[in-house]
């Protein structure tokens, strides 16, 4: 048993997600229920093999026994196993919030958007374990395709928008084939750690070039980094209320960490293109910081300002990629830990004022802080940590980013994060103005109950996330060891 | 674990305020009033017996030095108690009681709505002030800066009206930018040195910083001080803040949020740069110009000002900046009159402003003009602006006269006559902006019925400004009474230059 979570991490919200309608048409909560224990599960099993990982080092699990580079092969290492616990547990979060929103009358359809969603996690753990190029491939379509289907279950403008992803999405995915059949062909491996033994040797200068053409816009557009970003503001916009925490919080992130995959692991700092592949990374993630600031600030749908935000957000991750020393990756991958609890935090906020009071126009948020003081408390925390406050996670991430961009004298790189805050600053206290200080408007209240503000399961993933917020603060330490583990060997 | 052993009591000092805080934000809106308020002074009092009983150790020269835990890598989350920060964190918690006390006499005679939200950013405050006075390293330093920062702006933006938003706006504009850009010069500065921690006389030295550099790090680091502390032209952010209810006024605006900035340019000059680096770097002349330009100017503005409030918002900044100047002439003796006009500033500028409080709550004048003869009225609230008043002023027995004189003797031992002569100016020019005030209240002859009755502030405002005024003449007269604080500040003086003798 002990020895299988790595897979079963990724099986067991797999599983749930096949049985889920079938049980759904036994008992409405019955395929809910089989979907909540599974996520669980993978988050619990995630929490021991981080624990494994960090006492053991990293973990090659084989698919079937069939022995890599031929077979299969899970690879997880401190990175991996970090990133598995926050990502399994945002989806158990988002699970335990998504039964909110679901159409009382309709339930199969209920059932349907919560095997989706367990799909979606599937994709997504996937993705983060798997040491195979082309397993990456199955589960970044695993992934994609559940993004779809839960963008066009929010209303006719989700459909629009999720056929405008699907469109480019299918390019992003026929982008990457192309890229790895490329390096396939000249290596003949699929198996990450094979591929860079072999490309190590040299003489494949021109197909790994060719190759990096291909996978550098194919993430850019699934990871929405600007100038990639074209579907992802509607997309995001649109969602299905009770899946949208997952698809703005982690859905972007996984894609930048197989980016972070090739650049690093597979293809090394020594390939003599790279350098010339971060600096254009380095320029889509300044322009992206400051287009995506720009964006948000003339929004007032609150999901359109969180998703320009995250156009924003995903330039600063990507930036750490581009410094590329091990403490400015180390900044990168810790603002994707606190950006999942940051951009879920503010969508389980949004979420839970919608389903309060039916609205999403800030204009009307007048003082709603009286009535709902835990769910604005998040918000404040989560907007603080956007714009790096200390001691939120948010700051932490961009010293991390900060300091790897002195170190290598990119002295630009520090201008921009100053001017990125700033600007995160104008619309973050914009909103704070509305939701603190702004008149009072007569917001009709759609759910009363004299003890809470919102249902427990509203409650439960807006209070952890405020707790997630200071906590990857306060003891970034810890988690940055943790990621050091694996970034040491890799970075510049 | 020993709760009261030496090291956690900064520590304590810093939660105290904290929980205050959050137990009042999350009980506020459910308990009566009188339980709420009770949170705050209990707070208060155990906050100014920790502070207090650190105060033989710090004389006796022992260090206190508390590291928690990494808070970035290689660097930790630590307290260190050292003469300068004691001397403010005495201030500070001094002055929160009192404030306190008169806050619940200003709040409920005047009315206030949001009076929860109200006391819960007063005590983050406390607790931002605090750490900031024991933080060992930048880090923790600019942590406790900017949560200062944050909890500051709902204290500005109370009355959630447009003028406050507006306000609210600017303080966040001047204050996050010039934060930001301390945030940027801190990762520089620790990428060239590999240290944080505060070390008297500064740990940069000329080979880490070449020469364009060190100006430009400086200045970076220095704006985030005066922006707070209200140098010119970076002060306009100050006068619009008095917006808020006046206790916020009396201690944010006199003593917390300004004398934070005062206090960052102290540490940044003296205990980052150090007085050799921040010479070289012409750095300290700049600023010092900078200051004398700001408290010759604030003055005339000052007394164009006929909001009493105003007028003592200017009157602040021209005060700010004798603290400024005092650390600029880099001499021990003006540094220790820097730090000493910390606790002088605070004590008769907070007199200054309750005793305008007072007045608008038992009134309703914020105009002088409107003053003409109040003195009637409120005899005991104008003597205390009085003495207040001529302490500014630098009078001597009066204790702003000790840390004035102490800066105009480093400025002397320094041969820097246009100093010495802008601090003996602006003694004369506070006189002409303050003393109106007075003249007006206790004009004879005038029979102002509003003010013939003889009805003086409610005892909660009445009693913290008399405290104040009385603390002002008795410091003045015995520098060292009670808590040492002058011995502290020329300790922390001694300390800076010591290895310069």
């Amino acid at each position: 048993m002990i020895e299988n979570i790595p897979v079963l991490i990724v099986l067991l919200p797999l599983c749930s997600a096949l049985l889920c309608l079938a049980l759904t048409a036994v008992s409405r909560n019955l395929g809910i229920f089989a979907v909540k224990l599974s996520c669980l599960a993978s988050f619990v099993l995630s929490c021991i093999q981080l624990q494994m990982v960090v006492t053991g080092g990293t973990i090659h699990y084989a698919i079937g026994n069939y022995a890599a580079p031929y077979g299969i092969e899970f690879v997880i290492d401190s990175l991996n196993a970090v990133l598995l616990v926050c990502f399994s547990l945002m989806g158990f979060l988002t699970i335990l919030f998504a039964e909110n929103f679901g159409n009382e009358k309709r339930p199969m359809l209920v059932g349907a958007a919560c095997a989706e969603t367990a799909l979606l996690i599937t994709g997504i753990l996937g993705m983060t374990s798997t040491g195979d190029v082309f397993n990456l491939y199955v589960f970044l379509e695993i992934t994609s395709l559940s993004a779809y289907c839960l963008i066009s279950l929010g209303g006719s403008r989700g459909v629009v928008s999720a056929y405008r992803y699907m469109l480019v999405g299918t390019v992003a995915a026929t982008l990457y084939l192309l890229g790895i059949g490329v390096l396939y062909s000249v290596t003949g491996t699929l198996n990450m750690g094979d591929m860079r033994e072999i490309l190590d040797q040299g003489g494949y200068d021109g197909a790994m070039l060719t190759a990096m053409c291909f996978l550098i816009p194919a993430f850019g557009i699934k990871m929405a980094l600007f100038p990639f970003h074209g579907w992802q503001p509607s997309a995001y916009t649109h969602a299905e209320p009770g899946s949208r925490p997952l698809i703005t919080g982690v859905m972007g992130k996984v894609p930048a960490l197989a980016m972070f995959r090739f650049v690093y692991c597979i293809y090394g700092t020594d390939f003599r293109f790279v350098r010339i592949g971060l600096i254009l990374l380095g320029i889509f993630s300044v322009f992206g910081m400051l287009y995506g600031s720009l964006m948000a600030m003339g929004q007032t749908d609150i999901r359109k300002i969180l998703a320009y935000s995250s156009v924003a957000q995903m330039g600063y991750i990507s930036l750490g990629f581009a410094i590329g020393t091990p403490i400015a990756l180390a900044g990168a991958f810790l603002h994707m830990l606190g950006h999942v609890f940051m951009k879920g935090g503010l969508f389980f906020c949004t979420g839970a004022i919608r389903y309060k009071f039916g609205t999403v126009d800030i204009n009307e948020f007048g003082r709603i802080y009286k009535k709902m003081p835990l769910t604005c408390g998040l918000l404040t925390a989560a907007a603080l940590s956007m714009i790096g406050i200390p001691p939120t996670a948010g700051f932490f991430s961009k010293w991390y980013l900060a300091l790897g961009a002195a170190g290598q004298h990119e002295w630009i790189y520090i201008i921009i994060l100053v001017i990125s805050s700033l600007l995160n600053a104008v619309y973050f206290f914009r909103l704070i103005e509305k939701v603190f200080i702004r008149q009072s408007s007569e917001l009709r209240t759609r759910w009363e109950s004299e003890v809470l503000e919102l249902p427990l399961t509203i409650i439960i993933p807006v209070v952890i996330c405020f707790i997630a917020i200071f906590g990857l603060g306060l003891f970034n330490v810890r988690i940055v060891d943790i990621l050091l583990m694996t970034l040491e060997g890799v970075g510049l | 674990m020993n709760f009261m052993a030496l090291e956690l009591r900064p520590l304590c000092a810093v939660l105290i305020s904290l929980t205050a805080s959050g137990l009042i934000y999350v009980l506020g809106e459910h308990i009566r009033p009188n339980a709420r308020e009770g949170i705050t002074l209990t707070a208060a009092v155990l906050k100014i017996i920790t502070v207090y009983s650190m105060i033989p150790a710090v004389l006796a020269g022992r260090e206190i030095r508390l590291e928690l835990f990494s808070i970035v890598k290689g660097v930790s989350f630590a307290f260190n108690v050292d003469p300068a920060g004691m001397v403010f964190a005495c201030v500070a918690s001094t002055l929160w009681i009192l404030t306190s006390i008169y806050s619940i006499g200003y709040m409920r005679g005047h009315g206030e709505k949001n009076q929860t939200g109200y006391y819960a950013a007063f005590a983050m405050c406390l607790c931002a002030t605090t750490g900031l006075c024991f933080a060992a390293n930048l880090i923790t330093f600019f942590i406790f800066f900017e949560v200062l920062t944050v909890a500051t702006y709902p204290l500005v933006v109370h009355y959630r009206d447009a003028e406050g938003t507006f306000s609210g706006r600017k303080y966040l504009a001047y204050t996050l930018i010039s934060g930001q850009i301390f945030f940027a010069a801190i990762v520089i500065v620790y990428s060239v040195s590999g240290t944080m921690d505060f070390v008297p006389g500064g740990f940069i030295t000329a080979d880490m910083l070449p020469m364009p550099w060190a100006l430009v790090v400086f200045f970076m680091m220095i704006g985030a001080g005066i922006v707070k502390a209200g140098v010119m032209p970076l002060h306009s952010w100050l006068p619009a803040a008095m917006v808020a209810p006046t206790p916020v006024s009396a201690l944010l605006h006199a003593v917390a949020v300004v004398k934070a900035g005062a206090f960052c340019t102290l540490r940044v000059v003296l205990y980052v740069f150090g007085p050799e680096m921040a010479k070289a770097c012409y750095g300290a002349d700049i600023l010092a110009w900078m200051a004398v330009f700001t408290i010759i100017v604030s003055s005339f503005v000052a007394m164009r000002k006929y909001n009493l409030k105003a007028r003592l918002a200017f009157s602040t900044v021209g005060q700010l900046s004798y603290i400024v100047l005092g650390i600029c002439i880099l001499t021990p003796y003006s540094t220790a009159g820097a730090l000493y006009h910390i606790v002088a500033h605070a004590f008769m500028k907070i007199t200054l402003f309750m005793a305008a409080g007072a007045i608008f709550v038992t009134t309703h004048k914020k105009d002088i003009r409107e003053m003409v003869g109040i003195g009637r009225r409120m005899p005991v609230t104008m003597m205390a602006f009085t003495a207040a008043s001529i302490g500014i002023a630098g009078f001597p027995f009066f204790v702003g006269f000790v840390s004035k004189a102490n800066i105009i003797l480093g400025a002397v031992s320094m041969g820097k006559p246009v100093f010495v002569a802008t601090l003996i100016a602006s003694a004369l020019l506070a006189l002409t902006y303050l003393m109106p005030v007075v003249l007006i209240a206790f004009k004879k002859n005038v029979d102002n019925p509003e003010f013939a009755e003889r009805g003086d502030a409610a005892p909660a405002m009445l009693i913290p400004l008399v405290i104040t005024a009385v603390i002002s003449i008795i410091l003045g007269i015995a520098p060292n009474a009670g808590l040492h604080l002058f011995d502290l500040a020329v300790m922390a003086g001694n300390q800076i230059f010591m290895p310069l003798m």
